[in-house]
C-alpha cells in the first residue's frame, strides 16, 4: 500500500493548482479516491461520520448484482448448448457465456466511465460513483446477441442525454440504465426483440425457437417451461433478468444493508400481483390466463423492481411516495405486458413512466405536510 | 399522570468512553476566555479595555442592538488581551484570573418575591440571560418577547451524553430555585423533559410539566417535545434553557453572585479516566487535559460529538457546554476504505442499525461530498413531521417561502446532527440548516 501511496503522492503536484495537468484533477482524484479514502477529517457539523459513502453504496449494489450476473453467464451457455443439441458441462456453459458477456461489460464501463470522466474534467467537479452500478446494469438488461457498437451507442446516449444534461448523478430524472435499454429498444428493435436475439444462434440449426415466455404467450403459444424453470432462471431472456432466485439473493443483500428501499420492493411486487390477479379473473387471452404468481417470475419484473425501481435518485423521495410509486410500477408493468403484446417488457416502460411521475407524487405528499402546517399558522393568527 | 413523548425514528450511537459517576474538582486555570462568537447573532460592543480589572459578574461587552443584554466575566482578574479577526471582529477576550475570585454582588431575593421584570433585569445584568435561547432560529432570546412556553431537557441522548441526574446531584436545590425563577418568565407552561426509562429527583419537581421521553436520540432534543406540546407557528416564541444553566440561575438567586461553575463530563475513548469535573465556563483546559489523555492524536470537542465545537487548537471550555469529548482524530488515508464488509472501516452503523457494542469512532470524514442520492436515509433519523431532504434543498437554495412552508421555524441545527452522521453523500446538514435559519431571521425576524 505504501508503494501505491508514494506513487500517487509523487505525481500529485502535476494535478494541483498550477500543475501541468491541473485540468485533469477530477480524473486524478477519481483514481486516487478509488484506491484510498482520503485523510479528510470533519470540518463542521457532526465530528463523527458513518463509514458509508457513495462508493460503498454503489459497490454494495454491484455486489448484489453478482449472483444474477454469474447465473446469467451460465444461462447464456446453457441456452446455447441445449438449443444446439450439444452435450456440455456446467463449466463449459459458464465459460461460453463468460466470453460473450465480458466484452459487453467492458464496453459498457469503458464508454460510460469515459464520458463521465470527460464531463467531470469539463465541469471541474468530482467523478460521481453512479455509473459503477449503471455500467453493470446495462449489459444485464440487454439480449446477449446485441452488437457491441449498439451497446456503446446506447450507453453514450444514456449517460449524456439521460444523466449529464441534467447535471449528473443525483440530478437525473430517469434511470440511466433503462434509458440505455429504451434507446436500443426503439432505435434498433430488430436487435432487441423477436425470437432469435436471446440466444446466440447455433451454427448447425436452421430454425430454432428461442422466444421468451412472454413473447410466446403474446403470440398465443403455449409454453414448455415450468414455474421452477422460471424461478431458477433456465429460460431465454436478457442476461441478468431470468433467475428470480439469484435476483432475490441480491435483494436480500440490498435490504440487509438498507441500500435499497424495502417499501418499493414490497409495493412493486404487490402491485404486480394485484394487477395480474385481476387479469386472471378476466382471462381474455393467454397472457391474462398466466397465473398471477407466475407473472411475478417471468420477464424483467423481478429484476426491474429489485434493481431499477429502487434507484434512489429517480424513485419517489418520500416514504409514503415510495409505496405509491412501487405499487404503480408493479401495476403498469403487468398492464403494459398484457395489453400490448408488442411490448412484452412492460416493466421497463412502467419504471420509466413512474420515474417521470415520481416528483409529482412527492409534490402532493409534501404539499399535504405544508397544508397541515399552514392551517396551524392560520389558526394562530386568526 | 406525566406527559409522554415517544419516537421510533432516530439512532443511538453507543460510544466508548462515557463519563463515570465520579466528580472531582479541576484546578483553577491560568487563563479564562469569553468568546463573543459563541453567542450567535450578537454584535458585541466592548465595555472593557486591555489592562482593566474586572470582578466576576462585571460586564465585558453588550449587544450593540440591545444594550440590556450583557455578557459578564466568569472570574475576577485582568483583561489580558482582546483578540480580533477580520474587519476587527472581536474573537476572544482573555482574562488573567486573580488567585481567588472577588464577586460583583447583585441585589437578589428569593424568586418567589420577585416579579417578571425584576427577574429579567437581574438575569440581563448578570449575563445569565445569554443562557436562554429562543425558537425559532435557535438564538439568544429577546427579553421583550412573551414566550408561550419554556422547555428544559434533562435527558441528553447524544452520544456519551451528560447524565444530568448525576451532574446536577449536588445542585438540586439551586435547580429548584432556578425553576422558580424561570416559571415567572412565561405565562405558559415550563416543560421539563426527563428520561422515561428511569426515576430521578427531577420527576418530583413542582410547577413544571414533566415530560417522560422514550426512544432513541434525538428524543432528548427539545424540538421533539415542542412539536408535540407547543408547536411553533409564525410569530410564536418558545424559550429553551439547558438544565445546568437553570442550576446556575438558581445559584445566582441564592448567592447574588455570577459564578458559572459547571460539573463537566470529560468523556471519549481517548480519555484515560472518563468522569465529571467541576470546571468554570471559559477555562483554559490545556494544563488540565495534559495528563488525562491517552495520546495527542485526538480531536478535542467542547460539547458532544454531534453538535460540539472543535477546540483541539484553542482549548477553552465554551460558555454553554457541560461536556468535553475527546475522540481519535483518524487523519490518514485508508486503502479502499469504501469497501463494504472488509477492512478496518467495514462497520456501518446505519446499515446494521444500532449496536450494543461500544464503538470507538474517530473524526474522519470517510469519503467526499456528493450530490443528494440516498434520500431515504435522511427520513430514517428525522422524528419530526418534516421532510428533511426537501427542507435541506430549500435551505441550499435559500428559498425563504419554501423553508417556512417545510417547517424550518420548528427546527434547530442539532435536529439534523444525525443526518450529518449517517448520510452517504457527506452533506453538511447542520450547516445548511444554520444558514437557512440565518436567512429566515433576516427576512422575517
Amino acid at each position: 500500500m505504501k508503494v501505491l501511496e508514494k506513487f500517487f503522492n509523487k505525481y500529485e503536484h502535476l494535478f494541483l493548482e498550477g500543475g501541468k495537468y491541473e485540468k485533469y484533477r477530477p480524473a486524478y482524484m477519481a483514481m486516487y479516491t478509488f484506491m484510498f479514502t482520503p485523510d479528510e477529517t470533519t470540518k463542521k457539523g457532526a465530528h463523527i461520520r458513518d463509514a458509508v459513502d457513495l462508493k460503498r453504496v454503489m459497490f454494495t449494489v454491484v455486489l448484489a448484482l453478482i449472483p444474477a450476473t454469474i447465473f446469467g453467464m451460465w444461462n447464456v451457455g446453457y441456452q446455447y448448448f441445449t438449443h444446439a443439441g450439444l452435450d456440455f458441462t456446467n463449466m463449459e456453459a459458464f465459460m461460453y457465456g463468460f466470453w460473450k458477456v465480458l466484452p459487453m461489460i467492458i464496453v459498457s464501463y469503458v464508454v460510460g466511465l469515459g464520458i463521465e470522466f470527460y464531463f467531470a474534467v469539463l465541469r471541474g467537479h468530482e467523478v460521481n460513483e453512479g455509473y459503477l452500478v449503471s455500467g453493470l446494469l446495462i449489459p444485464l438488461i440487454m439480449p446477449v446477441t446485441i452488437p457491441l457498437w449498439i451497446l456503446a451507442v446506447s450507453v453514450a446516449f444514456a449517460v449524456i442525454i439521460g444523466k449529464e444534461v441534467f447535471g449528473g448523478t443525483g440530478m437525473n430524472i430517469v434511470n440511466p440504465a433503462l434509458t440505455a435499454r429504451a434507446f436500443a429498444f426503439f432505435a434498433y428493435p430488430t436487435f432487441m426483440s423477436g425470437n432469435e436475439v436471446w440466444i446466440p444462434k447455433p451454427e448447425n440449426a436452421d430454425a430454432y425457437s428461442g422466444e421468451t415466455i412472454l413473447g410466446a404467450l403474446g403470440q398465443g403459444h403455449h409454453i414448455a417451461y415450468t414455474w421452477k424453470d422460471m424461478f431458477i432462471g433456465t429460460i431465454p431472456g436478457s442476461i441478468g433478468e431470468t433467475s428470480v432466485i439469484m435476483i432475490l439473493i441480491g435483494a436480500l443483500l440490498l435490504l440487509a444493508t438498507k441500500v435499497a428501499s424495502w417499501r418499493i420492493m414490497v409495493s412493486g411486487f404487490l402491485g404486480a400481483a394485484v394487477m395480474a390477479f385481476i387479469f386472471n379473473l378476466w382471462g381474455a387471452n393467454t397472457l391474462m390466463q398466466l397465473p398471477w404468481w407466475q407473472h411475478l417470475l417471468v420477464g424483467g419484473l423481478a429484476f426491474g423492481v429489485v434493481f431499477m425501481a429502487t434507484d434512489p435518485v429517480t424513485a419517489a423521495q418520500t416514504r409514503k411516495g415510495k409505496w405509491i410509486y412501487g405499487f404503480l410500477i408493479g401495476m403498469f408493468a403487468i398492464l403494459i405486458r398484457v395489453f400490448n403484446p408488442a411490448y412484452p417488457e412492460g416493466v421497463m416502460l412502467a419504471i420509466l413512466l413512474l420515474n417521470v411521475v415520481a416528483p409529482t407524487i412527492d409534490y402532493y405528499i409534501v404539499q399535504a405536510n405544508i397544508k397541515k402546517r399552514m392551517k396551524r399558522f392560520e389558526k394562530q393568527t386568526a | 399522570m406525566h406527559k409522554q413523548v415517544k419516537i421510533s425514528k432516530g439512532l443511538d450511537i453507543n460510544l466508548k468512553g462515557k463519563a463515570a459517576h465520579k466528580l472531582a474538582e479541576a484546578p483553577r486555570s491560568k487563563m479564562y476566555v469569553v468568546k463573543p462568537t459563541e453567542f450567535y447573532g450578537i454584535n458585541p460592543r466592548l465595555s472593557v479595555k486591555i489592562g482593566d480589572h474586572v470582578n466576576a459578574g462585571d460586564p465585558l461587552f453588550y449587544h450593540k442592538y440591545l444594550d440590556r443584554i450583557k455578557f459578564t466575566s466568569p472570574v475576577s482578574g485582568t483583561i489580558e488581551d482582546i483578540v480580533r479577526g477580520e474587519r476587527r471582529k472581536i474573537l476572544k477576550i482573555l482574562i488573567s484570573p486573580d488567585a481567588t475570585d472577588t464577586f460583583k454582588t447583585f441585589k437578589v431575593d428569593k424568586p418567589e418575591h420577585l416579579n417578571k421584570e425584576q427577574i429579567l433585569d437581574l438575569l440581563l445584568e448578570s449575563g445569565l440571560f445569554a443562557t436562554i435561547k429562543q425558537r425559532p432560529y435557535d438564538l439568544i432570546a429577546h427579553p421583550d418577547d412573551q414566550p408561550k412556553a419554556i422547555f428544559i431537557s434533562t435527558y441528553d441522548t447524544a452520544p456519551m451524553g451528560v447524565d444530568y441526574t448525576f451532574a446536577l446531584k449536588n445542585k438540586m436545590k439551586a435547580f429548584e430555585t432556578g425553576i422558580k425563577a424561570i416559571t415567572k418568565l412565561t405565562d405558559g407552561k415550563v416543560y421539563l423533559i426527563v428520561n422515561g426509562n428511569s426515576v430521578s429527583d427531577f420527576d418530583k419537581l413542582k410547577d413544571v410539566e414533566i415530560v417522560k421521553a422514550f426512544g432513541p436520540h434525538p428524543v432528548g432534543n427539545v424540538s421533539i417535545s415542542i412539536e408535540k406540546f407547543e408547536p411553533i407557528s409564525k410569530g410564536d416564541r418558545v424559550w429553551t434553557i439547558n438544565p445546568a444553566d437553570v442550576a446556575l440561575i438558581g445559584e445566582f438567586f441564592e448567592t447574588g453572585q455570577y459564578n458559572p461553575v459547571r460539573n463537566v463530563a470529560l468523556s471519549g475513548s481517548k480519555v484515560k479516566e472518563p468522569m465529571y469535573y467541576t470546571i468554570k465556563a471559559g477555562a483554559d483546559l490545556s494544563e488540565f487535559l495534559k495528563d488525562k489523555l491517552k495520546d495527542d492524536d485526538v480531536r478535542i470537542i467542547s460539547g458532544n460529538v454531534l453538535t460540539g465545537s472543535n477546540i483541539s487548537k484553542d482549548k477553552f471550555l465554551n460558555f454553554y457546554d457541560n461536556q468535553i469529548s475527546v475522540i481519535p482524530l483518524g487523519k490518514r488515508p485508508r486503502f479502499m476504505g469504501w469497501m463494504p464488509f472488509l477492512g478496518e472501516n467495514r462497520k456501518s452503523f446505519y446499515n446494521f442499525g444500532p449496536t450494543k457494542k461500544q464503538l470507538d469512532l474517530d473524526a474522519s470524514l470517510y469519503g467526499e461530498e456528493r450530490a443528494f442520492v440516498m434520500n431515504e436515509e435522511f427520513e430514517a433519523v428525522m422524528p419530526l413531521d418534516i421532510y428533511p431532504v426537501h427542507l435541506l434543498k430549500a435551505a441550499l437554495l435559500g428559498d425563504v417561502e419554501k423553508m417556512e412552508q417545510l417547517g424550518i421555524l420548528e427546527v434547530a441545527p442539532e435536529d439534523f446532527a444525525l443526518i450529518d452522521y449517517i448520510n452517504s453523500s457527506k452533506i453538511e446538514a447542520q450547516d445548511l440548516i444554520r444558514k437557512g435559519l440565518d436567512i429566515m431571521q433576516v427576512e422575517i425576524g
